[in-house]
């Protein structure tokens, strides 16, 4: 239990392999490029509504995946749209279901907020902040009573880490050994109230040990780092020692949603941000003083994901809007 | 000077139990807190404690009685010298010092007597005809239902407060700890909105949880839950995944339990696309549905109530006996006017079609049993027949059960109706303490009389 704090930022790099770099630069890169694309088609009036981007925050997500294995399971809130690609979702059927067509993974009919797939064990995209939290020990719930070693991710923001149901979830799955790792994404800002107006202890982890449950911090601008606890909670879960919470330090670089004009903070803050820590910088960097590809290499990295975010848009465009029976279908199994 | 110890109410809704043991005989010299006696009550066994000080002068009720009457003299104490050989009770009832509750007296006659019908019967059956009856509770029923379920289906569980070791605090899931042990049945702490949200969770991780509210009163801090996460996510995920699942305790009003615990929730469910509603009236129903209500692929919202809970009804004896959803049932056939009702308030409606026929009314009584899917059309078939319709449920009036049917009808059967259709309802007010307010807060038997009078011009 001991919870102890992780300042990771230079997670051991030494063993990272080629390869992994490689997959966590083009994973993060396509949840940014998607993620600008959809910004675009936002301001073209194709996507309505709530949408809420993930820029910045890559590293969490790209860096928890990595330590996943078939069956295990994911849940979060409304911004998801990370969550998605990041656990193999196709890009065209989440653009589609931004853009309300028939090709989005919920037929048009649940949005950015609330998308689902049963194939790739993702329960949503929840639009109620904190909810997703006791879902996600449900999951857990539903594998320990079948007996295998799954594990759920139930990812949540600091906003959320305020909610009720939060704590009643710690009690209940440390009480029961639920297989749940608990990701406090903390990108600092629940919509426009910074952590510190909203929380008077400023560490949201540390808040597990009332209840027992082992955690700890982690840079979350740092893939290797998240990656690295990532494999620690994992482990924790499947071996049946109950919940783990992870704190993940990380930071978003647009606004709350696509209308937030992010007054509550400076320009010069997001800037130093990006210019400092941007966890798709990092791996770059790294990929080049190691030698393990030429700007060249990650020029066609680029290209490459490019094609497959323009085609993700074309489709999101072309695909029609959902048949008006669908407005009939869908209400009961 | 002697004292009465009148048979204790232990309960809200106690009106008989057992006297189980005495712990103290004639003679024994007693000191106020001292506990005299075990007494039965249908939900738990409750030790009776002296309030006065004195010697037990005689024991008027011999320890394994079963069906004591609340407020029925059990024994007379006496002070020290008096002579205690010549003592009897007083007259039971006079006794009593406070009325037991309004709804509780009115319920039982129904159930004792089950409409003696002079008009034909259910049209359909829920069972074939000679198929054998066995007199159940509305408890065991519901606790049938589940143990079936439970056997029939490893996916199903259940889950809530007090319903393992505790055996439930109504005593529905009594024995069933011990027949699936503690992975299926699961005691929770005191936090609905935590673990109602577990719960659905669980239901989209492939399994059935049955999801027991003490009362749906707490359920409104799960409500999030049962609307934005069971009932939509069918819908919002395009028909991936749904909540397969029941969320089921007692709802309405029990007997002087005050405003926080009084409350029907029938209306406020029944608007939901996503759930199914059920309220059972009788053991048969409560049984058959709460069957179909696990098996169900949606999230199921199944009301009971405490004041129910006791009372017998005839339940076939069958190895699989459901009742299907969106199926009411004509408890009493009439063609003067239809009333309409369901859970509790049916009971209501057959006590007054009762009164009724002694005044040559001959009312039709409409178990709605499940309230989405509605069978509206059973309703609307009976209108057409007697032209007048009557309501009656004991939630609040605005946006109620029965507003909904007057549209319905409204709607389809304008042409038919003879007079305004009338909904009695709960007053518009928040559940009172007081026995006499409560009374008057709740659906009276003459209330209904009067608004089928009223519809029928009479």
């Amino acid at each position: 239990m001991a919870p102890k704090k992780t300042t990771a930022n230079t997670a051991s790099k030494a063993n990272v392999s080629k390869d992994e770099l490689l997959t966590y630069y083009k994973d993060m890169l396509l949840i940014r490029r998607f993620e600008e694309k959809a910004g675009q088609l936002y301001g073209m009036g194709l996507i309505g509504g709530f949408c809420h981007l993930y820029i910045g925050q890559e590293a969490v997500v790209v860096g928890l995946e990595a330590a996943t294995k078939e069956g295990d399971k994911r849940i979060t809130s409304y911004r998801d749209h990370g969550h998605m690609l990041a656990c193999g979702m196709d890009p065209n059927g989440v653009m589609a279901e931004l853009t309300g067509r028939e090709g989005g993974y919920s037929k048009g009919k649940g949005g950015s907020m609330h998308m689902f797939s049963k194939e790739k064990h993702f329960y949503g995209g929840h639009g109620i902040v904190g909810a997703q939290v006791p879902l996600g020990a449900g999951l857990a719930f539903s594998d320990k009573y079948k007996g295998n070693d799954n594990v759920t991710f139930a990812y949540f923001g600091d906003g959320a880490a305020n909610q009720g149901q939060v704590y009643e979830t710690y009690n209940m799955a440390q009480l029961w050994d639920l297989p749940v790792i608990f990701v406090i994404e903390n990108n600092q800002y629940a919509m426009g109230t910074s952590v510190q107006r909203s929380t008077k202890s400023p560490s949201l982890w540390e808040r597990g040990a009332a209840y027992g449950i082992a955690g700890e911090e982690v840079d979350g601008m740092d893939v290797l780092a998240v990656k690295e606890a990532s494999e620690k909670a994992v482990a924790h879960c499947r071996a049946g020692k109950g919940p783990y919470i992870l704190e993940v330090k990380t930071y978003r670089y647009r606004g709350h949603s696509m209308s937030d004009p992010a007054k509550y903070r400076s320009r010069e803050e997001v800037q130093k941000m990006r210019e400092e820590r941007d966890p798709i910088e990092a791996i770059r960097s790294l990929l080049l003083t190691g030698n393990h590809a030429t700007e060249d290499d990650l020029k066609a990295i680029d290209k490459e994901i490019k094609t497959v975010v323009n085609a993700s848009a074309e489709f999101a465009k072309e695909s029609p809007e959902p048949a008006l029976e669908e407005l009939w279908t869908d209400i009961y199994a | 000077m002697a004292i009465e110890l009148l048979m204790p109410a232990l309960s809200p809704t106690m009106e008989e139990g057992t006297l189980a043991k005495w712990l103290v005989k004639e003679g024994d010299t007693i000191s106020s807190g001292d506990i005299i006696a075990e007494i039965e009550t249908d939900k738990a066994t409750m030790e009776f404690e002296a309030v006065d000080e004195g010697i037990m002068g005689k024991i008027l009720v011999a320890e394994g009685t079963e069906g004591v009457k609340v407020n029925e003299a059990i024994a007379i104490m006496v002070d020290e010298g008096e002579d205690a050989s010549n003592l009897s009770a007083s007259a039971p009832a006079a006794a009593a010092p406070v009325e037991a509750a309004p709804v509780a007296t009115a319920a039982p006659a129904v159930a004792a007597a089950p409409a003696p019908a002079p008009a034909p019967t259910p049209v359909e059956p829920d069972y074939p005809e000679g198929t054998e009856l066995k007199s159940t509770t509305v408890r065991e029923a519901l606790r049938d239902a589940m143990s079936e379920e439970m056997r029939r289906d490893e996916n199903v569980f259940l889950m809530g407060e007090e319903v393992a070791e505790y055996q439930g605090a109504y005593k529905i899931s009594q024995g069933m700890l011990d027949e699936f042990g503690a992975k299926r049945v699961i005691d929770t702490p005191i936090t609905e909105h935590g673990f109602a949200g577990i719960a659905t969770g669980a239901s989209f991780g492939g399994l059935r949880p049955i999801v027991e509210f003490m009362t749906f009163n707490f359920a409104m801090q799960a409500i999030d839950h049962l609307i934005n996460s069971a009932a939509k996510t069918l819908y919002m995920s395009g028909g991936q995944m749904g909540a397969p699942m029941v969320f089921r305790g007692a709802n309405g009003a029990a007997a002087r339990v005050g405003a926080q615990h009084s409350q029907c929730y029938a209306a406020w469910y029944m608007q939901v696309p996503g759930l199914k509603v059920v309220m059972p009236y009788s053991a048969a129903d409560a049984k058959g549905l709460m069957k179909t209500a696990i098996r169900d692929d949606n999230p199921v919202i199944f009301l009971e109530n405490e004041i129910m809970y006791g009372k017998s009804f005839d339940v076939p004896v069958m190895d699989d006996f459901t009742i299907p959803f969106g199926k009411a049932k004509i408890e009493r056939a009439g063609d003067d006017v239809t009333i309409v009702s369901f859970g509790i308030g049916v009971g209501y409606a057959l006590e007054a079609a009762e009164k009724l026929a002694e005044e040559g009314i001959a009312a039709e009584v409409i178990n709605l049993r499940t309230l989405r899917p509605m069978d509206t059309e059973t309703v609307l078939a009976s209108v057409r027949k007697t032209n007048r319709c009557v309501t009656v449920e004991e939630g609040w009036p605005q946006g109620s059960v029965g507003g909904y049917v007057s549209n319905v009808i409204m709607q389809e059967a304008f042409d038919y109706l003879d007079a305004p259709v009338i909904n009695c309802t709960g007053k518009d007010v928040p559940m009172p303490y007081a026995a006499n307010l409560e009374k008057h807060a709740l659906i009276t038997i003459d209330e209904i009389v009067d608004a089928v009078k009223s519809v029928t011009y009479r």
